[in-house]
């Protein structure tokens, strides 16, 4: 992308504002509308938006593919383990009722943990996706351009070959 | 603990698998499978002893919900005798995959691999043991999606393994969204997802048009992942290209499971006596079940690539099945059930020997194994016996199936289709014949490469012989089971 100015300083305001957005609709979906899947899409759309305005390169460094992994897979086991512990609290996989106090605060902290579960690891999916995607790009161009080259030394070994045949012959 | 085991049995790999991927090195997640699937096969044997002995129908509610609004895991005697058969055949695969999977996968991608291999396990496993018709399309789709992935991962060794992934995609996303649509109208008519509350609001209902489109697409959808001919296409490159355990693991059991949920859809929801279900789907499954045996067989035969030979046999197989199906009686679900069970112990066997031997040299065609009777004899006895089996040949588990097949068929006097499954049994003897003078009649050629066998590499696939020799000599506790099974879904006299 052209290096345009207006683009960068309005996504450097956008991208923290998209972020605190997904929080509120991470959180406030216990109330209302959201959850943890919108929740995830849209943070994962202010990593999405960083790279392509600062980079591939920019991107991948705010956020490490390891860590990434990490979360994909953390946002599974805490979601798992939300159920194993009303489990181990004596109820059946996910009854959040024995999680807290009262069977209220119970299903209030078990659904926060579970979504909040699901928004990790559908906002790191997210964020692996257009990663790999974006990366098979320059992954293509690098081929295509190994290849160009390559292509260019065969004809210049062809050429030589032909030219030293000729000097034998005469 | 006792009340929890059916969520366990799908949990333990489910929740396996994120913690394999972040295993860093490869035997620690191997561990972790073979743990993981080796409690499973565990839990899936008490479950079935348990089931067996008290007859009752286990039900767990998910998160407290009671059935029709909660999602429940339903342990009756159809799912607990599918159970141990997934499960023990992935133990046994995952018994397998350690060295097949280090001769053929990056190594790089070993934690990621178990970590897909222990999602499609959970999978399957989820789309047996729950009761909610939704909730099996995720699973579905959990199996699925994971497994294009592990497909995929042949590409190292044999790049066709992608549009053999990719294909398969295509054609199993197919297959899910018939399914999901089938039931968005079974959901917009009753209002409910729970298979039970499901059958009983259907009844209501069951002569509009609506329902009748939402059979037609889960039919066909789950024909389409049960790789019934003629939409089978995805299959064969599947299995051939794919890693060798890969290839065994699914081999005996993705079809399976579409079978197990066919079967559980059609006649536990729709029901026998739904109107025009047995022309739609029984006239239909009898007609493809017994095109597709020929086909899949006399497709064997051409065959000299060892993984396509015995995946264009699973297509017969699975004819043999849906003839079963489709004869709509307790003895034909319960041959279909038999069949289930005893095609997964000799195909695991199969690929098991099969993947050894591609895990040597690359790839295992007929060339491979040219003279290799000598060489690798226990291997290749794997083979033979696992072929007979498929043949149907007696005292092994092939014949028991066969038997109670044909069964079936007279019972409903038609002796036409009895007659041409006998047939199609007998023809496989010729791509079992092609293997035996192949590999031990003829010598081995100069130069060839030389094949060792292990312990670690026929005792997983000699598992599976075993158990194939064993249920074809004592079939009464599977016959008892399978005749349980399919007493779920139609009643009436042994």
């Amino acid at each position: 992308m052209h290096d345009d100015v207006v683009i960068r300083v309005i996504a450097k305001v956008m991208i923290p504002a998209v972020m605190l957005f997904a929080l509120y609709v991470q959180f406030h979906g216990d109330y209302g509308p959201g959850g943890g899947f919108q929740a995830g899409v849209v943070f994962a759309a202010a990593f999405v938006l960083n790279a392509m305005i600062f980079g591939l390169n920019r991107g991948r460094h705010a956020w490490p593919a390891r860590l990434n992994l990490l979360a994909i897979c953390g946002g599974v086991l805490l979601y798992g383990l939300t159920g194993v512990a009303s489990m181990l609290l004596g109820a059946n996989y996910l009854d959040y009722d024995v999680l807290g106090a009262t069977t209220q605060s119970g299903q209030h902290i078990g659904i926060l943990l579970v979504e909040f579960g699901v928004g990790l690891t559908v906002a790191s999916v997210m964020v692996a996706l257009f990663f790999t995607f974006a990366g098979r790009l320059t992954h293509i161009r690098l081929m295509a351009k190994m290849q160009a080259h390559e292509e260019a030394d065969q004809r210049k070994t062809k050429r030589k070959a032909r030219s030293t045949k000729k000097r034998a012959r005469k | 603990m006792m009340q929890h085991l059916p969520i366990l049995q799908v949990l333990l790999p489910l929740l396996g698998a994120p913690l394999a991927a972040l295993l860093r090195h490869r035997d620690m997640a191997w561990g972790l499978a073979l743990l993981l699937t080796g409690a499973a096969f565990l839990i899936s044997i008490i479950l079935f002893s348990q089931q067996q002995m008290t007859g009752e129908t286990l039900v767990y509610d998910l998160g407290g919900w009671p059935a029709p609004i909660g999602i429940v895991y339903v342990i009756d005697a159809a799912s607990a005798l599918v159970l141990p058969v997934i499960s023990g055949i992935a133990f046994v695969a995952t018994i397998a995959a350690r060295r097949l999977v280090e001769a053929e996968i990056d190594a790089r991608d070993h934690a990621l691999f178990y970590a897909a291999w222990l999602l499609t396990i959970a999978g399957m496993l989820g789309q047996v043991t729950t009761g909610d018709a939704f909730n099996i399309f995720v699973f579905l789709e959990i199996s699925s999606l994971s497994a294009y992935a592990l497909v995929a991962m042949g590409a190292g060794r044999d790049r066709r393994a992608l549009p053999a992934a990719f294909n398969y995609l295509i054609l199993g996303t197919v297959g899910a969204t018939f399914y999901v649509i089938g039931l968005g109208l079974l959901y917009m008519l009753t209002g409910t997802l729970n298979l039970v509350d499901l059958s009983d609001r259907l009844a209501d209902v069951q002569s509009t048009r609506a329902a009748f489109t939402a059979l037609a697409f889960i039919a066909l959808g789950l024909f389409l992942k049960m790789a019934l001919f003629p939409l089978h296409f995805w299959l064969v490159p599947a299995y051939a290209h794919a890693p060798s355990a890969v290839s065994a693991l699914m081999a005996a059991t993705a079809t399976k499971v579409s079978v197990y949920v066919l079967i559980r859809l059609v006649f536990g929801v729709f029901g026998i006596d739904f109107p025009g279900l047995a022309d739609a789907v029984g006239l239909l499954v009898l007609t493809l079940g017994i095109a597709g045996a020929f086909v899949g067989t006399l497709a064997a035969i051409l065959e000299t690539d060892l993984k396509k030979l015995f995946a264009q046999s699973s297509i017969a197989q699975l004819g043999y099945m849906a003839i079963g199906i489709g004869a709509m009686s307790a003895t034909g679900l319960a041959a279909a059930f038999i069949h289930l069970f005893n095609h997964a112990l000799m195909k695991g066997a199969l690929f098991l020997a099969i993947g050894a031997i591609a895990a040597q040299v690359g790839r295992a065609g007929m060339g491979t194994i040219q003279g290799a009777g000598r060489q690798i004899p226990l291997t290749m006895t794997a083979i033979l016996v696992g072929g007979l089996a498929l043949i149907g040949v007696p005292l092994t588990a092939g014949f028991i199936s066969k038997l109670y097949l044909v069964r079936a068929l007279l019972e409903q006097d038609f002796w036409l289709l009895a007659a041409l499954t006998f047939i199609s049994s007998a023809l496989a003897l010729a791509y079992v014949w092609k293997i035996i003078e192949t590999a031990w009649l003829k010598e081995r050629p100069k130069g060839a490469p030389v094949l060792v066998e292990t312990p670690v590499h026929y005792v997983p696939a000699w598992l599976m012989v075993i158990a194939t020799i064993g249920f074809g000599i004592f079939a009464s506790p599977l016959v008892d089971a399978a005749y349980a099974a399919a007493h779920v879904f139609i009643g009436g006299a042994r």
